[in-house]
């Protein structure tokens, strides 16, 4: 689904990203640790193809095709959809609107709100006095609507009360086909900064970050485990 | 002001005037099966719909003649101007009692030599919760088309009024000028809504003072969205009673060449009266300039100013002056302002929900068009909305 070669990216001048490789197949769900700072959000970031986020060498290969130089909205349409830690607030755009817009009909928009208790905020503007765990919601709404093929999560966790979380984690599982068992089809890409998110999404594969470079691979939550044992200290000895 | 920028706008006041003609020497439209589709579909563009069945009243003035003044429910008046003179003796309460006739050489023009006007009274405790509507419609070439208008809201009555201004599609020059006097009395409620729909080459100098009684609430929704020459407005609105509430509403696109300076007055007299100016500007290479100055001169009066401005060329300019103003320590006033250009970051997030970059865009500007306005009822809400559509079609 997802090919990363030797990606170098560079944000206003600094060199962020230093040759990245990661390669994520159909129906299988990653994590990605790391400490902040380490680029992670930098990786989903120029996954998406925002401005401001340079490839300097290397490539993105997404269902075969090449997409280091698409813009953003072609990548949407081509399946990627990214859940962000800090959405801007849209004044005046109802949440309504732009959940029709991801899910190109009012309809189903208004009948995803209500299966997971948000009606009552589909005539807010986007974002605008949204709680943590309302955020996090709206935009895990607003990726069911456009349905991806592939999901990005920034941080889904973070803000989210203990009461939320449950909700949160119902909503990706959702997304990435956790409730059937073979043939999945739908991928992703979790970073997360606590790792608590594994209580309630299953992941195939843990990657640790570390200064723009991807340092570990393996089981996730053997990973988490080590990360919360010994701290990112032990990763940056145990090059695999 | 110093007197010599004084002495320069008097002088291109001046020269302004003796441009045009008077409406007066204009062709008149005595009827509206004289007016043509085109005609109709600029009225239309401009929120003010001649068959629409919501409408309880209808005035409408093409260059100087009444075209249509029809009002179907009891307990509101609605007349020609120049008939109100006549039945109400000079209207001496009322007639330039909130605007100086001596004010500019606009004023002085009306004040010599008036084309119409429309006047509107809700009689005492009557609550019309439809909207009447009135059409100041300029149709010929070099006119000036000088009005006078008074609405009158009684004692605890309520009042919907929408006002659509504009031109003939194919008008190249032309002057409006239009004196307004607001009267809202003790427990009324009156609230005004004007479309600003008018060509690239014409001149509007409306000048407007409203005063405010005890309880009273006057609620004010400016668009305009349109090309135009130059604009000049500053209603002043006086809360002369206690508990009196004022909320001025406005948004204003310039396209390039338009020249739109805008903005509110309020003056608070009477204790714990509150007042709002609310602006949204957006500049296409225009020039706007939103004004807000709020006097505080009673006691636990509550007064906030906000003017948001989005620049959305490389060489227009918003210019935004919001001032305060207190005489006496116990008041509570505020403003906030903010002017750039639309944020990266907003777009993008569109664009990750699968909107094309000027899909992205065009939605973000519609929202911040979009202003919330309380007390609104849903069919004026609508009927802005739907204006701010129309208006942005093609834009």
């Amino acid at each position: 689904m997802l090919k990363i070669q030797d990606l170098w990216v560079d944000v206003h001048g600094k060199e962020v990203l230093k040759g990245i490789n990661l390669e994520i197949g159909k129906g299988e769900t990653h994590c990605l640790f790391g400490k902040n700072g380490s680029g992670k959000t930098t990786l989903l970031m120029t996954l998406m193809g925002f401005e401001g986020y340079r490839v300097k060498h290397g490539n993105i290969i997404f269902k075969g095709e090449d997409i280091t130089n698409l813009p953003v909205n072609e990548r949407a349409e081509m399946g990627i959809g990214l859940s962000f830690q800090r959405p801007p607030t849209l004044r005046g755009v109802k949440l309504r609107d732009l959940l029709t817009i991801c899910a190109k009909d009012a309809d189903r928009a208004v009948s995803l709100a209500l299966s997971y208790g948000f009606e009552d905020f589909l005539d807010r503007e986007v974002n605008l006095g949204f709680s943590g765990g309302e955020i996090k919601k709206s935009e895990l709404l607003q990726l069911l609507a456009q349905d991806p093929d592939f999901t990005l999560l920034d941080e889904p966790e973070s803000g989210v009360d203990v009461e939320n979380l449950n909700v949160i984690g119902e909503m990706i599982k959702k997304l990435l086909q956790k409730d059937i068992h073979r043939n999945r089809t739908k991928s992703g890409l979790i970073i997360t900064h606590t790792g608590f998110i594994l209580n309630y999404v299953t992941a195939d594969k843990g990657h640790v970050m570390l200064d723009g470079k991807i340092m570990c691979q393996g089981n996730p939550l053997e990973i988490f485990e080590g990360i919360q044992k010994y701290g990112y200290q032990e990763c940056v000895k145990c090059q695999f | 002001m110093s007197v010599l920028e004084n002495s320069k706008n008097v002088s291109e006041d001046e020269e302004i005037l003796e441009r045009f003609r008077p409406a007066s020497e204009a062709e008149s439209v005595r009827d509206v099966s004289q007016l043509g589709e085109e005609d109709l579909n600029k009225l239309r563009q401009t929120g003010v719909d001649l068959d629409a069945g919501d409408r309880i009243g209808t005035f409408l003035q093409t260059n100087c003649g009444v075209t249509k003044c029809e009002c179907q429910v009891q307990g509101v008046e609605m007349l020609p101007m120049t008939e109100a003179l006549k039945k109400y003796d000079g209207l001496s309460e009322y007639w330039w009692k909130l605007v100086s006739p001596d004010k500019d050489a606009f004023t002085r023009e009306t004040a010599r030599d008036l084309d119409n006007g429309y006047f509107i009274r809700a009689l005492p405790g009557q609550k019309v919760v439809y909207p009447l509507q009135t059409c100041l419609y300029i149709r010929s070439d070099n006119v000036a088309q000088r009005v006078h208008n008074v609405i009158i809201a009684e004692e605890g009555s309520e009042l919907h009024v929408i006002t659509g201004c504009a031109t003939h599609p194919h008008l190249t020059s032309g002057l409006h000028i239009g004196v307004s006097e607001f009267f809202v009395k003790k427990g009324a409620k009156l609230v005004f809504t004007m479309v600003h729909n008018w060509g690239e080459e014409i001149y509007v100098r409306p000048r407007t003072g409203i005063r405010v009684e005890e309880d009273g609430i006057f609620i004010s929704n400016y668009v305009s969205l349109k090309g135009v020459k130059s604009i000049q407005t500053f209603p002043t609105a006086t809360l002369a009673g206690a508990r009196a509430l004022v909320r001025f509403n406005s948004v204003i696109v310039a396209p390039e060449g338009a020249h739109i300076d805008s903005g509110a007055r309020v003056i608070h007299e009477g204790p714990e009266s509150k007042s709002e100016i609310i602006s949204r500007t957006i500049s296409y290479g225009g020039t706007v300039i939103a004004r807000g100055h709020l006097v505080g001169k009673a006691s636990d009066i509550k007064a906030h100013l906000e003017c948001q401005g989005l620049m959305l060329s490389e060489h227009g300019v918003i210019h935004a002056i919001p001032e305060l103003e207190a005489h006496i320590a116990d008041v509570d006033m505020s403003h906030e302002a903010a002017v750039g250009r639309i944020a990266r970051e907003e777009i993008e997030y569109l664009m990750a929900r699968g909107l094309s970059e000027e899909e992205a865009t065009s939605t973000i500007v519609r929202g911040f068009l979009n202003v919330k306005i309380d007390g609104l009822p849903r069919e004026l809400e609508e009927e802005l909305q739907a204006a701010v559509d129309e208006c942005q079609k093609g834009m």
